[in-house]
C-alpha cells in the first residue's frame, strides 16, 4: 500500500531558532496521527509546513495525488499545490473565524469550494449545503445565517463542513477542539470520529489535549523544541511512554 | 495463534532519577486456536501488564510478541491497529467510549469497523445486549451514565461482537450477577468452539476451572520472584 | 491655453499612463497599477477616467461626457469644461459626434464604432474585493484564475433575494480569462460590452487601469439554474416611447405619479426629434 503521505526530513528555522527539525513519518491512507507538544515545541509550524502554508527549509512532503500518484508538495507549482488544498486537502482552523467567512451565509461557505471547482448549479450547491449541515447538526434553517450569529461550536462544525463538502482525502487540523467548552468538545469529538470512520479520512490533528488524541487519533507523535521526541501508537505512547518529556507530559494530565 | 518468547518488560521512570523497574522477564508462551489459557499469580505479579503487553499497549524490552505472523513487539503502528480492528480482541475491565454515542452503535462499532454492514452490525449488537440482560430503552443512550455492572456488560459485548481468532480477556466475569456470569461464560465457550485463541485473568476461580484449559503462574517472569 | 500642457497632465506622466493602457489592451481584463496622479477635483469624481482621457485625447477628438447617461449633470459638464479650457478640444453631447467618451455608470444605447473610445470611470476596480479585502490574495486569485468566489457573491444574492439582485457592476469574464468589474454600469449594459470600440477603465484612487479592446468575448456570470438577465424597468419610455432603452424612474409629485424616461439623454432627444413620441411627450413640451 502506498502511503498518502510522506513526509522526510522537513526542517523549518526562524533565524537561528528551530520551529523543528528532522521530521519524517508516513501517513497510510485512513490513519488518524495526532501530534502533541507545548506551546512553542513546533507542531504548528510543522502542520503549516505540510499544509502549504509555510515554506520548510529542507525536506519533503509526498502526497499521493489522484492523478499522477506520489508528488513533493513543496516543489509543485503554487496553482497545483492551491487546487490540491481546495480538493484533497482540508485545514480546520483552531478559529473557527480564521477558516471561515465571516459576511458569508452559512451556504454561501459550505459552498463555495464546490463553486471553486466549478459547480455552477444553484440548486445542487445549496441542496449538498443543506445535507452537510445536517451532518455536522446545525439545523438547515440556518442555511442563510452567518456565521457570527452562532455559537463557538456550531462556527467550528461549519468549518468542518466546508473543508469536508469536497471529499477530501487530507485533513490537516490545528488544535480543533481549542477554546471550546468541554461539553461542546465532546460533541465535536464525536462527531469528527464518525466524519473520519465514514469518509474514510485521513488526519493530522495537532493539540496539546491528550484527551483529544486518546479519542481520535490511532498514532501519536511527541514533540519538544522542534524535534520528534518519540512516536507511536497512540495508546502506547500515552500509557507506556519512553521519553522522559512525553512522561513528564502524562503525569502532568489531572485525572479526573 | 498466540505466542510469546522470552520477553521482557521494564519501565524507566526519567523524572525520578532514571530509576529502572524491571517488571517481567523471560516471559514465554504459547496458545494454540480453541484454547484458553489463564493467568495466574499474585496481584501485581504482572498479569495485567503481560495482557498489555500481548495487546501492543505497553512496548517489550526485548523479545518476539507473535499474535498470528504479526510481532507486536515490532510492528509499525498501522500492522498493529488492523491486528486489533481484524485479529486481536480485548475485553478490559473498564469501558472507554466516545460520549454521546449510543450503546447500540458502541457494541456495532467493531463490526463497521471490519467492513460489516450496517443493518447486520446492529442486528448482532442488539442480539448481544439482548443476551447480557441490557434493557432495550437504554440502547439509544450514552453507556457513559449506567451503572458499573452495565457498563461491564456493553464492554462484554462489544468484545465478543466481532469473532476475534484471538482475544484478551481481563476479569470477564467480575461483579456479574449468576445469570449474566452464566451468558459470558458461554460466550467464551462458544468463542473456543469456533476456534479463538484466548488468554485470560480470572478471580473467579469456578469460571476458570471451566473455561480455561491451562493456567500460566506469571510469578515465573516476575523478577525477583522466580527463584 | 499657455498656463496648461495639452490635456492638463505633462507629457511625462500621459506616456506612463499610456503604457498602462497599451498593457491593459494586450491583457484584457487585467488590472494594471499605474501611478495615479492628484488631479483638481476630488477622488470619486472620475479622477481616473480623466487621466485616462486626458492621455487619450488629441487636439482632433471630439469629446462627449455622460453621467448615469446625461450630458447635463454637474459632473458631466465640470469634466466637459475641464478639458474644454484645457485641451481645447471639441466637445459634443451626441454620441454619433464623439470620438473619445467620458462616461460614469452607464454605456450609450447607440451602438459604438470601431474609431470610437469609451472611457469608464471606476470606483472600485476590484470585483472580489467583497469578499475578499486582502489585496495580495486577489492578485494571487486573479494569476491563478481562482474565481469561485465570484460566484459565492451571486449565491449569496439568490439565498438572500431569490435572484441575482446584483443590478450593476455585474462581474464579468473577459476573453476567458480574467474576472472584471465592469465599473458601475447597470447590468442592462452588460451585453453591450462586447462592442466595436475600445474599452478603457480608470481608477484614481485605486489607481488601475484596465481595458477591453474591440471585438473581445466578455462573458456576464451566472449560475446554469439562474442565468444571467439584462434587466430594465418594463416600460416605454415616457418621452420618446423606446422600449429598448434603459430608463430611470421620476418621482413626478406627491401624489405618487411617476414617469419612466431614458437614461441616455442623447437618445432620447435624437429619437424625439426623429419625431417618437411617448405617453407623456405633449405634456412635457407644453
Amino acid at each position: 500500500m502506498t502511503p498518502l503521505l510522506q513526509v522526510k526530513g522537513i526542517e523549518k528555522r526562524y533565524g537561528a531558532r528551530i520551529g523543528c527539525m528532522d521530521v519524517s513519518f508516513d501517513l497510510y491512507p485512513g490513519e488518524v496521527m495526532g501530534i502533541v507538544g507545548e506551546s512553542g515545541s513546533g507542531k504548528s509550524t510543522l502542520l503549516n509546513c505540510m499544509a502549504g502554508h509555510l515554506e520548510p527549509d529542507a525536506g519533503q512532503v509526498i502526497f499521493d495525488t489522484r492523478a499522477d500518484g506520489p508528488v513533493d508538495t513543496v516543489t509543485m507549482s503554487e496553482p497545483e499545490r492551491r487546487m490540491l488544498s481546495r480538493t484533497d486537502w482540508a485545514f480546520v482552523h483552531q478559529h473557527a473565524r480564521d477558516g471561515l467567512r465571516m459576511s458569508v451565509s452559512a451556504g454561501g461557505n459550505i459552498g463555495e469550494r464546490l463553486m471553486a471547482v466549478g459547480d455552477r448549479h444553484y440548486g445542487d450547491i445549496r441542496d449538498r449545503a443543506v445535507d452537510w449541515l445536517g451532518r455536522v447538526e446545525i439545523d438547515a434553517s440556518r442555511v442563510d445565517d452567518r456565521p457570527s450569529a452562532f455559537s463557538g461550536g456550531m462556527q467550528q462544525r461549519l468549518q468542518i463542513a466546508r473543508n469536508l463538502v469536497t471529499g477530501p482525502r487530507l485533513v490537516f487540523m490545528d488544535e480543533p477542539t481549542g477554546g471550546l467548552d468541554v461539553s461542546v468538545q465532546a460533541r465535536l469529538l464525536d462527531l469528527l470520529r464518525g466524519l473520519v470512520r465514514e469518509m474514510g479520512l485521513s488526519a493530522i490533528i495537532v493539540t496539546h489535549d491528550l484527551a483529544v488524541v486518546r479519542l481520535l487519533a490511532d498514532r501519536l507523535m511527541v514533540m519538544k523544541d522542534g524535534h520528534v521526541v518519540e512516536a507511536g501508537l497512540t495508546d502506547q505512547v500515552l500509557d507506556d511512554p519512553q521519553h522522559a518529556y512525553t512522561q513528564l507530559l502524562v503525569s502532568s494530565v489531572l485525572q479526573v | 495463534m498466540i505466542e510469546l518468547i522470552n520477553v521482557s518488560k521494564s519501565f524507566t521512570l526519567h523524572n525520578q532519577g532514571s530509576t529502572v523497574i524491571p517488571v517481567m522477564e523471560g516471559a514465554s508462551l504459547n496458545v494454540v486456536p480453541g484454547e484458553c489459557v489463564a493467568l495466574t499469580g499474585a496481584s501485581g505479579a504482572g498479569k495485567s501488564t503481560l495482557m498489555r503487553v500481548i495487546y501492543g499497549n505497553y512496548l517489550a524490552a526485548s523479545g518476539q510478541v507473535l499474535v498470528g505472523d504479526l510481532d507486536v513487539a515490532k510492528a509499525e503502528p498501522r500492522e498493529i491497529l488492523a491486528l486489533r480492528r481484524e485479529t486481536l480482541g480485548y475485553v478490559s475491565q473498564f469501558l472507554r467510549v466516545v460520549p454521546r454515542v449510543p450503546t447500540l452503535e458502541v457494541v456495532a462499532e467493531p463490526l463497521l469497523a471490519v467492513g460489516c454492514g450496517k443493518q447486520a452490525a446492529l442486528d448482532k449488537a442488539a442480539g448481544l445486549l439482548a443476551r447480557l440482560n441490557i434493557p432495550e430503552r437504554l440502547w439509544t443512550l450514552s453507556p457513559t451514565t449506567f451503572s458499573g455492572g452495565e457498563q461491564q456488560r456493553v464492554n462484554i459485548a462489544r468484545g465478543f461482537a466481532h469473532e476475534y481468532p484471538a482475544m484478551l480477556l481481563d476479569e470477564p466475569t467480575a461483579s456479574l450477577d449468576a445469570q449474566n456470569r452464566e451468558t459470558v461464560l458461554s460466550l467464551i465457550e462458544e468463542a473456543k468452539s469456533r476456534g479463538a485463541a484466548i488468554v485470560g485473568i480470572f478471580h473467579d476461580v469456578e469460571a476458570r476451572a471451566r473455561v480455561c484449559d491451562r493456567e500460566i503462574d506469571v510469578s515465573a517472569f516476575t523478577p525477583g520472584l522466580a527463584a | 491655453m499657455n498656463e496648461y500642457n495639452f490635456a492638463y497632465l505633462d507629457e511625462q506622466t500621459k506616456r506612463m499612463i499610456r503604457r498602462a493602457i497599451l498593457k491593459g489592451l494586450a491583457v484584457p481584463g487585467y488590472q494594471v497599477p499605474f501611478a495615479s496622479r492628484e488631479m483638481p477635483m476630488p477622488y470619486g469624481w472620475g479622477t481616473g477616467g480623466v487621466q485616462v482621457s486626458a492621455a487619450t485625447l488629441t487636439p482632433d477628438d471630439t469629446f462627449k461626457v455622460i453621467d448615469q447617461g446625461a450630458d447635463d449633470t454637474t459632473n458631466a459638464v465640470s469634466i466637459r469644461k475641464f478639458f474644454e479650457n484645457t485641451a481645447g478640444v471639441e466637445t459634443t453631447e451626441e454620441t454619433e459626434k464623439a470620438t473619445v467618451i467620458q462616461t460614469r455608470h452607464r454605456i450609450p444605447e447607440a451602438k459604438l464604432r470601431e474609431d470610437q473610445i469609451i472611457v469608464y470611470q471606476v470606483p472600485i476596480p476590484e470585483p472580489l474585493r467583497f469578499l475578499e479585502p486582502r489585496e495580495t490574495e486577489t492578485r494571487k486569485m486573479h494569476s491563478l484564475e481562482e474565481y469561485g468566489l465570484m460566484h459565492v457573491k451571486l449565491y449569496e444574492d439568490i439565498s438572500q433575494h431569490g435572484a441575482i439582485s446584483t443590478s450593476y457592476a455585474y462581474p464579468v469574464m473577459v476573453s476567458d480569462r480574467y474576472v472584471m468589474d465592469p465599473s458601475p454600469i447597470p447590468k442592462f449594459d452588460n451585453p453591450k460590452l462586447e462592442m466595436d470600440a475600445i474599452q478603457l477603465f480608470g481608477a484614481g484612487r485605486e489607481q488601475r487601469i484596465y481595458a477591453v479592446p474591440p471585438h473581445t468575448k466578455v462573458v456576464s456570470l451566472d449560475f446554469e439554474d439562474y442565468p444571467f438577465e439584462a434587466t430594465k424597468a418594463d416600460h416605454p419610455c415616457d418621452l420618446c416611447g423606446a422600449e429598448d432603452s434603459y430608463l430611470d424612474e421620476v418621482i413626478m409629485d406627491d401624489a405618487g405619479n411617476r414617469m419612466f424616461v431614458c437614461s441616455d439623454t442623447d437618445y432620447c432627444r435624437s429619437r424625439r426629434e426623429a419625431g417618437h413620441k411617448g405617453r407623456l411627450a405633449e405634456e412635457n413640451a407644453a
